[in-house]
C-alpha cells in the first residue's frame, strides 16, 4: 500500500486549471472530488492560495462600492414623475 | 434601514421622502445595467425613468411576489432589452477565455509569473477614499454581459438565483459569466497596485 502511495495521484490538478475552478469552488459548484482536489492543491501552492485571497478581496472591493450620487437634475426630474404619478391617483 | 417593503408602502400613500430613500439606494445600480444594454447615456437614463415610472404604477399589483430588487431590475432588463440594440450592434467578445493569461504558467501549467501581492495596497487606498472611483470604472469596462453579472452579483449583492431571474439566463452561464468578470477585475487590480508604495 505504500507504493501505491508514492505513485502520482490521479488527476492531480496544476495552477492553471485551479484558476479556472476559484468561482466554482466560491459558488459551491464543484463535485465533492473536485472540491477535495482542489483544496489539496492550496494546501500545496502558496500562489494559488495567494490567487483565492485576492479572488475574495476583487469581490469584497465590488461590494464595497456605494452608490454615485445623482445628479440634481436627475433627481429632480424622478420627484417631478413622483408627484404627476401621485396627482393622477387623485 | 428601513426595508423595501416599508419604503414601498410609504411610497404609495404619498410619502416623497421613501421615494427618493428607494431612488437613492436603487437608481445608480440601475443606471449602471441599462448602460450595459443601450448605446447611450443619455437613452439608459430614459430606460431607468421608464423603470421609475412603471415600478409607481406597478407597486399597487406587485406587493411582495418576489423581492422588490429582482422585480424591479426585471421591469429595467427587459425595458433596456427592447430599448437597445446594443447586444446585437457590439462585437461579441469572448465570454469562455483563461481566467489568468496564459503566458503566466509554464508548460507544466504552473505558476512561472505568480500573482503579485495588491490586497494591502488596495485596502489603504480604500481606507483613504480613492478607490471606488477605480472599482467602478474597471466594472464598466467589462464587457456588456459579464459586467451585468458583476453588477448584479457583487455591486447588488444579488444571490446566483436572483440575477437568473433578472438576466432570464442559466444558472451554469450565470458562473462562466460571473467568473470571467470577477477574473479580468482581479488582473486590473493586480496590475493597478502591485508593488505600489
Ligand atoms: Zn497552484
Amino acid at each position: 500500500m505504500r507504493l501505491a502511495l508514492r505513485l502520482p495521484r490521479r488527476r492531480e490538478i496544476v495552477c492553471q486549471q485551479a484558476v479556472e475552478l476559484v468561482t466554482d469552488y466560491l459558488e459551491g459548484a464543484l463535485s465533492r472530488s473536485a472540491r477535495r482536489r482542489f483544496e489539496a492543491h492550496l494546501a500545496g501552492c502558496p500562489h494559488c492560495t495567494e490567487y483565492l485571497a485576492q479572488m475574495r478581496e476583487t469581490i469584497s472591493l465590488a461590494g464595497r462600492v456605494t452608490p454615485g450620487d445623482l445628479s440634481p437634475r436627475a433627481q429632480d426630474d424622478l420627484i417631478d414623475l413622483y408627484r404627476r404619478w401621485i396627482s393622477e391617483q387623485q | 434601514m428601513e426595508s423595501d417593503a416599508d419604503l414601498i408602502r410609504q411610497m404609495r400613500a404619498g410619502d416623497e421622502r421613501a421615494f427618493v430613500s428607494l431612488v437613492e439606494r436603487y437608481n445608480d445600480s440601475m443606471l449602471r445595467l441599462a448602460a450595459s444594454f443601450v448605446p447611450s447615456r443619455a437613452v439608459a437614463e430614459e430606460v431607468v425613468q421608464d423603470t421609475w415610472l412603471a415600478v409607481l404604477r406597478g407597486a399597487a399589483a406587485f406587493e411582495g411576489r418576489s423581492s422588490l430588487r429582482t422585480w424591479m431590475f426585471r421591469i429595467l432588463v427587459n425595458r433596456a432589452r427592447t430599448t437597445g440594440s446594443r447586444e446585437q450592434r457590439s462585437i461579441p467578445v469572448a465570454d469562455a477565455g483563461p481566467a489568468v493569461d496564459a503566458s503566466r504558467f509554464g508548460p507544466d501549467g504552473r505558476w512561472a509569473s505568480p500573482p503579485e501581492h495588491w490586497i494591502e495596497e488596495a485596502e489603504e487606498r480604500m481606507a483613504a477614499g480613492r478607490l471606488a472611483g477605480r472599482i467602478r470604472s474597471a466594472i464598466g469596462d467589462l464587457p456588456d454581459r459579464q459586467r451585468q453579472v458583476v453588477t448584479l452579483r457583487d455591486v447588488e449583492g444579488m444571490s446566483s438565483e436572483e440575477v437568473c431571474e433578472v438576466l432570464a439566463i442559466s444558472e451554469a452561464n450565470q458562473r462562466v459569466l460571473l467568473h470571467r468578470g470577477r477574473s479580468r477585475l482581479r488582473q486590473v487590480f493586480e496590475t493597478d497596485f502591485r508593488g505600489a508604495p
